[in-house]
């Protein structure tokens, strides 16, 4: 039964990652209807970033991660305004195509300035700690994901509820012309959930670089990062993050007790059956074009 | 500027449209069969690369290009070819009897996974295919007994009838007969009324069923014959490589052909070629421009991925119709000239097109 608990927490951890890089996934779909495959990789970014602010620079660690997610927050809403607003009214698949390609200019530029050896991140202040709670070792490194998600999700929540921007958001992302006719800034707006798309990534990448390594190829966890995503259905935050958990949770179990090769594929098996028993996701928003 | 006066409308769908296309494909034939004889071994096999990739092209173009279904997987067909192709030769199939039956399991796999894939669509239907292909690459990983896993497979020469084609311009001439056939195919497969049903269905499912089109029918066959050309173009390619292991055929391999039919331009067999021509010469025009470059720069490992990604960014920006979309364009320029104007190939609706009701 211990055992149990310790591979759930290690699973709810990995799968909180799941659940926030999908979160940006969901953010960017919900409000411009672009699915960026890039994310992963901004994700990675977002580490390399930190790592130097951290490990090079000798930054704080609360310093250095919000460092380095501002700078990527600037960095989000550029490629926003600089690149992907450029290819509006395209079909989808264009750009699924730019984000690929951004996927793979990202990883070669990482690897051309952090090198393409694996990196272990710098002590943070979770590091070597463990709790014990009734038998089962609490590793603070877990914690600290599992946490760090709570707060962000709460965060969010109070962001898009409580306040003008995240109001703003919503209606952009749920009607733009009508956003626009009201007063809402669409560009802008758009821009700005690169931005906070961005921090969330590189939030998760730093809460996931100490169990994790520091490698340009960590881009790639983005793709298990879709099936929470589309578990979650691409509509709510709520459910992407339980999306996230699912695939997570599941991962580690299989680990544990199924033949190997099963964890690398349980997150795309349980996607395609959700897929199968719901086209579009679970919690979707799709509706039926009248003729 | 040339006017076609056209007295039927069988002239609408003539493969040539013209006495020019006729002298110029003429030409094109003649310089790849007399390319053996007149370019050094190395390039002759980078042409059969060249082929085999443009008949992976031919078979996405058919379902992304005229269908409308992205699909991110079609690496795993290739797999399931080159796999299928390499498992019975070693169990002494012939060759001829092992090629089609590659292209038979492919399309069986195609089937398996369009049944469900009919119900997506968009966004959904890609990522679908995106799993499929990871699924299919940890198979082959784990399926030790007929794939060996990481240890990979050597591949044996084909055999045609007994006699094994062991040179170069042997295979190539194996590549370019199956690349003809298959374009042959899909053109003639275009301008029929089935082809016509699937550009329908590409531009409105809604339009498209209500013209009596059954999606699922059209997905399905589009979905199964686009697997079997890939599947057979994956054969050719392991016997190209010589050696298949699971990571020849990952991800990257199924973002690379879809690249291709994207760079070539979508909705054309013509884009399906110059984008493998575009692909498969990449490489090699990278490797001559870093011999150029400062050995900072020029010897760094990973440059291809990143210039390729710069190459596609720009594209996707610049050139939404792809290579096959410049040609048009500049052929459009002479036709017209000085009465060329920029506006011909502009889109019209530049708003964002949402897909969320469909």
């Amino acid at each position: 039964m211990v055992e149990v608990f310790q591979l759930l927490v290690g699973g709810i951890a990995q799968g909180c990652v799941y659940g926030l890089i999908a979160l940006g996934f969901v953010l960017i779909y919900k409000a411009t209807e672009m699915v960026n495959f890039a994310q992963g990789d901004l994700m990675m970014l977002g580490t390399f970033v930190a790592f130097s602010c951290i490990g090079t620079w000798g930054m704080n660690y609360w310093a250095g991660l919000a460092a380095a997610a501002l700078a990527m927050a600037a960095f989000g809403y550029l490629l926003d305004a600089v690149v992907l607003r450029r290819i509006i009214g395209q079909p989808q698949f264009a750009v699924v195509i730019l984000t690929i390609s951004l996927g793979f200019l990202f990883r070669s530029a990482a690897g051309f300035i952090w090198g393409h050896e694996t990196l272990n991140f710098p002590d943070t202040p979770f590091t070597n700690r463990m709790s014990d709670v009734g038998g089962v070792i609490l590793s603070w490194e877990h914690l600290s994901i599992i946490f760090g998600t709570l707060i962000l999700a709460g965060l969010l929540y109070l962001f898009f509820n409580y306040t003008r921007l995240g109001n703003a958001m919503l209606a952009a992302s749920q009607n733009q012309l009508a956003a626009y006719y009201v007063g809402v800034p669409v560009k802008h707006i758009n821009s700005l959930i690169w931005a906070l798309s961005a921090i969330v990534a590189t939030i998760a990448g730093v809460l996931f670089a100490p169990i994790s390594l520091v490698e340009p190829s960590n881009g790639f966890y983005g793709i298990k990062a879709f099936a929470a995503a589309v578990i979650g259905g691409f509509g709510s935050l709520l459910g992407t993050v339980l999306g996230g958990l699912i695939i997570g949770v599941s991962e580690t179990l299989a680990a544990r007790y199924l033949p190997p090769g099963f964890k690398e594929i349980v997150a795309y098996l349980l996607m395609l059956v959700v897929l199968m028993l719901r086209p579009h996701g679970l919690f979707s928003t799709l509706q039926r074009k009248k003729v | 500027m040339r006017i076609l006066f056209k007295t039927s409308y069988l002239d609408d769908i003539r493969l040539f449209q013209h006495e020019g296309q006729v002298l110029w494909y003429s030409l094109l034939a003649l310089a790849v069969l007399a390319a053996p004889w007149l370019l050094p071994v190395f390039y002759v096999g980078e042409l059969t690369q060249i082929f085999i990739l443009a008949i992976a092209g031919v078979g996405l173009m058919l379902l992304i290009g005229y269908t409308g279904l992205v699909s991110l997987g079609h690496g795993a067909f290739m797999a399931i070819g080159a796999y299928t192709n390499t498992y019975l030769i070693t169990k002494g199939v012939p060759f001829l009897v092992a090629f089609p039956l590659a292209g038979l399991a492919a399309l069986v796999a195609g089937i398996v996974i369009a049944v469900p894939a009919n119900r997506m669509s968009g966004i959904y239907l890609a990522i679908a295919t995106l799993a499929f292909s990871q699924i299919v690459e940890q198979v082959i990983v784990r399926w030790e007994p007929v794939t060996r896993g990481f240890q990979g497979m050597a591949v044996p020469p084909p055999d045609l009838l007994g006699v094994p084609l062991t040179q170069g311009w042997q295979l190539y001439y194996l590549a370019l007969a199956v690349l003809a056939l298959v374009v042959l195919g899909a053109v003639n497969l275009v301008r029929s009324p089935t082809g016509r049903a699937l550009v329908a269905i590409r531009d409105s499912e809604v339009s498209a069923q209500s013209l009596g089109v059954s999606l699922f029918r059209y997905k399905t066959a589009i979905f199964a014959l686009s697997a079997c050309i890939t599947g057979l173009a994956g054969a050719l390619l392991a016997h190209r490589m010589r050696f298949i292991s699971p990571d020849a055929f990952n991800y990257l391999m199924s973002v690379q052909l879809l690249l291709m039919v994207v760079v070539g331009g979508l909705g054309s067999i013509h884009g399906a070629i110059l984008g493998a021509v575009f692909v498969g010469a990449l490489p090699q025009a990278l490797a001559i421009m870093r011999e150029y470059l400062p050995s900072a720069i020029g010897r760094t490992p990973g440059l291809e991925p990143g210039l390729f990604g710069v190459v596609m960014v720009l594209i996707v920006l610049f050139e939404p119709l792809g290579l096959y979309g410049r040609w048009l364009k500049i052929k459009a320029l002479f036709d017209y000239f000085p009465l060329y104007r920029r506006a011909t190939f502009k889109r019209q609706r530049s708003y964002l097109k949402t897909e969320r009701v469909r």
